[in-house]
């Protein structure tokens, strides 16, 4: 296998042929915060969370979207970029109606965790309280759209992993909402298999189990990753 | 028949001259030659594309040929304006030399606005009939596309092109030969060419014109440069909201299949190519080339990270080679002249011809074709004719608006500026596709940006967060700015935030979004800082903005 030797933040790494930016990150030991990206799904590089510079053109590319290359040079902590990560953070927060407080990802929330790893502890842009719905017509799970940060971590998952497509996108920029099925209650979907998948990969309270109440939801954000290596490298997690 | 000169009438019937009437015109006057006889019968009258002068529709040109069958010469033609039905049988009468013309209706030919234009792209716009493969053939369409086939090897085709210097039309300014060569120097395997029609700018209407005044130079160009790049497949993707040009570029299309021009075993050669028409679904973004190819494959609209580029991982995968109409429209003509020739016409690092589609506050509105590096005060002032009703050094702009949303506006004192990718993005605005306008003095710049604002947030694909949620935050700020209610926080976190869209979305037009506010910014920044609630707390400002404020 043919490797890729790069420098992040300085510091050599050396990534197999194929790894992403945000691979070669990790291996340098770098932590850096992602939102839309998840292990086992394909990247997307919608949250712009991951951004690094890339040290010779100064331009900005997501780590989870964007392939290792020989020699490259990558910075991941400028004090630009930890602003940009601050600014998208808020932007976040004041775009849906987060609410820690009674949510039911409370304390397993990536949102909340990344808000707490770029230090964003108020949003400077005013909230927007958006008018947005609440589906529980599904017999076990519920998705509250306020909390959506539109990640399409389940749409992926639904379509990548469990291949039922439930999930998808609907019109655009503020007004983009997920959607199940052909924009119906969730219960009246029949592709659905009640996986529950996309209630283990959504980073907030957004698609959560009807069982939890606040502080009670439990993910297993690992789940599309086991399964890809198992159908792909036939490792399982018994072995 | 060596005595008798030929007259033609040329009557515009693209979309601005249609929306004024030239259909019943048209009509108008086919009735009037069959009622007048005699002369008359022996004027053709012949549906063609844009004439140019889009402001003063319908416009109709009258060519009095020499009886050998030349090409009329400009001192031949006659060009009338606005003309309506009831005129149809004077300007017959005045042709065949039977009565007085509509001299009211008549333009010079002679006037800046006709005599400045160098036509290139829009060589055959408003010569031939774009419903008419025929009369395309008459006029060397497809003449290159048969000689390149027969002649070059597609090496040889790439070659003149990059001699060219010819770079993307669509607004980046990439250079196209380098961009066949990467598509062209991929591994072994299918290619596709893709034509972006997908022209969305507010104010921008050139690949229209193109699509509906001569949709076969398209047709040739992309053609040519399937061949060149070793493409079999193509597509166009046009916007819904062109209908006229679709409905041209379809039967252009069949027309084209019908005489072997386009299908299997092109003109003789072993060279085969498809061509498609994609129609887009209303949507702004689709006009970025990740989005657009999204589209055609069936799926969302939305762009994706590059690289990989469209050049190396495109439609299907497979290398892609995406250029705008203008871009591909350019092609038949370098090759005919050859890429030195065309490398000639412009400045040092934009060659060729740009067209811009002239509108807002100014005389002559229309389509205008002038070699790059043309100062913005000849297109506005001495082609434009300035703001109606103004006068003064500046004709009473106030600034020109290039590139749309994702441009800036140039302030007046910069008119000086020569039109070329490098100039104008050093002024904070872009080339963009070619939109051009003009704004009057009585325009309030924090009002300007809002309204592209507005436009981003509606556009917005949604896919990423500083383009979704932060245009929105730049709406509402702007919202203060021009409801007068701001602070100077708010001019901080405006400018803050401008940046962090600016850097940080993920293509081009969510990257471009925050230049409207950027570029006013830059030079109407008096204007945000009276719209201040508190205007005493920002620097020093001019005594006439305070007056305008308090009155």
């Amino acid at each position: 296998m043919s490797v890729h030797t790069l420098t992040v933040d300085g510091m050599e790494v050396a990534v197999p042929e194929g790894a992403t930016l945000l691979d070669a990150v990790r291996a340098a030991g770098v932590e850096l915060p992602t939102l839309c990206h998840l292990d086992g799904l394909s990247p997307v590089g919608a949250c712009r969370l991951c951004l690094v510079e890339m040290e010779t053109s100064g331009h900005l590319q997501p780590a989870c979207a964007t392939a290792a290359g020989e020699g490259m040079a990558v910075l991941t902590q400028t004090p630009q970029l930890q602003h940009y990560r601050r600014m998208a953070v808020e932007l976040f927060f004041a775009e849906g109606n987060h609410v820690c407080a009674f949510c039911v990802a409370n304390g397993n929330c990536e949102l909340q965790d990344v808000a707490v790893a770029v230090g964003m502890d108020h949003s400077r842009f005013p909230y927007q309280y958006p008018n947005r719905r609440v589906d529980a017509s599904h017999p076990r799970f519920a998705i509250d759209h306020h909390r959506c940060i539109l990640c399409t971590r389940c749409v992926r998952v639904c379509d990548e992993i469990e291949g039922a497509h439930v999930w998808d996108v609907a019109n655009r920029g503020g007004e983009c909402s997920i959607i199940a099925g052909l924009d119906q209650p969730w219960g009246e979907v029949q592709a659905c298999t009640s996986c529950g998948k996309c209630v283990d990969v959504c980073p907030t309270g957004a698609i959560f189990r009807k069982d939890d109440t606040t502080a009670e939801k439990e993910a297993n954000r690992e789940r599309p990753q086991l399964l890809r290596s198992a159908r792909e490298q036939h490792q399982w997690q018994n072995q | 028949m060596a005595a008798t000169p030929q007259l033609q009438l040329r009557c515009c019937a693209a979309s601005g001259c249609r929306s004024a009437g030239s259909a019943a015109l048209q009509a108008a006057l086919l009735a009037a030659r069959d009622q007048l006889g005699g002369a008359a019968e022996a004027v053709t009258i012949k549906p063609v594309g844009c004439l140019r002068l889009c402001g003063r529709g319908p416009l109709v040109a009258l060519d009095r040929r020499g009886g050998d069958g030349q090409e009329p010469s400009a001192g031949s033609t006659e060009l009338y304006a606005e003309l309506t039905p009831e005129q149809a049988p004077a300007l017959l009468a005045a042709a065949t030399g039977l009565g007085e013309a509509p001299t009211a209706q008549r333009l010079d030919p002679a006037h800046p606005f006709f005599a400045l234009q160098k036509p290139v792209v829009l060589e055959g716009c408003g010569v031939v009939n774009p419903e008419s493969i025929d009369d395309a053939l008459a006029h060397g369409t497809y003449a290159q596309l048969r000689r390149v086939l027969l002649e070059c090897t597609p090496e040889q085709v790439r070659d003149q092109v990059k001699r060219s210097g010819l770079r993307g039309r669509g607004g980046a300014g990439y250079p196209s030969g380098l961009k066949w060569d990467t598509v062209a120097l991929q591994p072994p395997g299918p290619r596709y060419v893709v034509c972006n029609a997908d022209e969305g700018d507010p104010g921008a209407f050139m690949d229209r014109s193109v699509l509906e005044s001569d949709p076969h130079r398209l047709i040739e160009g992309m053609a040519i440069a399937a061949y060149a790049v070793g493409a079999e497949q193509g597509y166009v993707y046009v916007r819904a909201e062109y209908p006229l040009a679709i409905e041209r570029l379809r039967l252009a299309l069949r027309q084209a299949r019908g005489k072997g021009l386009l299908g299997s075993g092109i003109a003789g050669s072993s060279f085969n190519l498809r061509l498609e028409v994609r129609v887009g679904a209303g949507a702004y973004v689709c006009g970025e080339e990740t989005a657009l190819l999204a589209s055609i494959q069936g799926q969302r609209g939305t762009p994706r990270p590059r690289p990989p580029y469209p050049a190396q991982k495109g439609l299907w995968d497979a290398p892609t080679l995406i250029n705008n109409v203008e871009t591909l429209t350019s092609i038949p003509v370098i090759l005919r002249e050859g890429g030195d020739w065309y490398a000639s016409i412009g400045t040092e690092g934009s060659k060729g011809t740009k067209v811009f589609a002239l509108s807002g506050a100014v005389a002559n509105t229309g389509l205008v074709e002038v070699p790059m590096g043309t100062t913005l005060r000849t297109v506005v002032q001495t082609i434009g004719g300035g703001v109606p009703g103004a006068d003064g050094p500046d004709g009473g702009v106030k600034a020109v608006q290039t590139g749309g949303p994702s441009g800036g506006c140039i302030p007046a004192h910069l008119l000086d500026t020569p039109v070329d990718y490098e100039s104008l993005k050093a002024l904070g605005s872009m080339m963009g596709s070619g939109g051009l306008v003009v704004m009057g003095e009585t325009t309030s710049m924090p009002e300007v940006a809002r309204h592209f604002m507005r436009f981003s947030v509606n556009e917005s694909c949604g896919k990423c967060v500083p383009c979704r949620a932060g245009t929105v935050q730049l709406a509402h700020l702007l919202d203060r700015f021009v409801e007068r209610r701001a602070t100077l926080a708010d001019l901080e976190r405006l400018e803050e935030l401008c940046t962090m869209v600016g850097a940080t979305s993920l293509c081009g037009l969510g990257q471009a979004a925050p230049n409207p506010v950027l570029s006013t910014l830059r030079y109407f920044r008096q204007e945000y800082q009276a719209a201040c609630r508190d205007p005493d707390q920002c620097e020093p400002l001019d005594a006439c903005v305070l007056q305008e404020v308090t009155r």
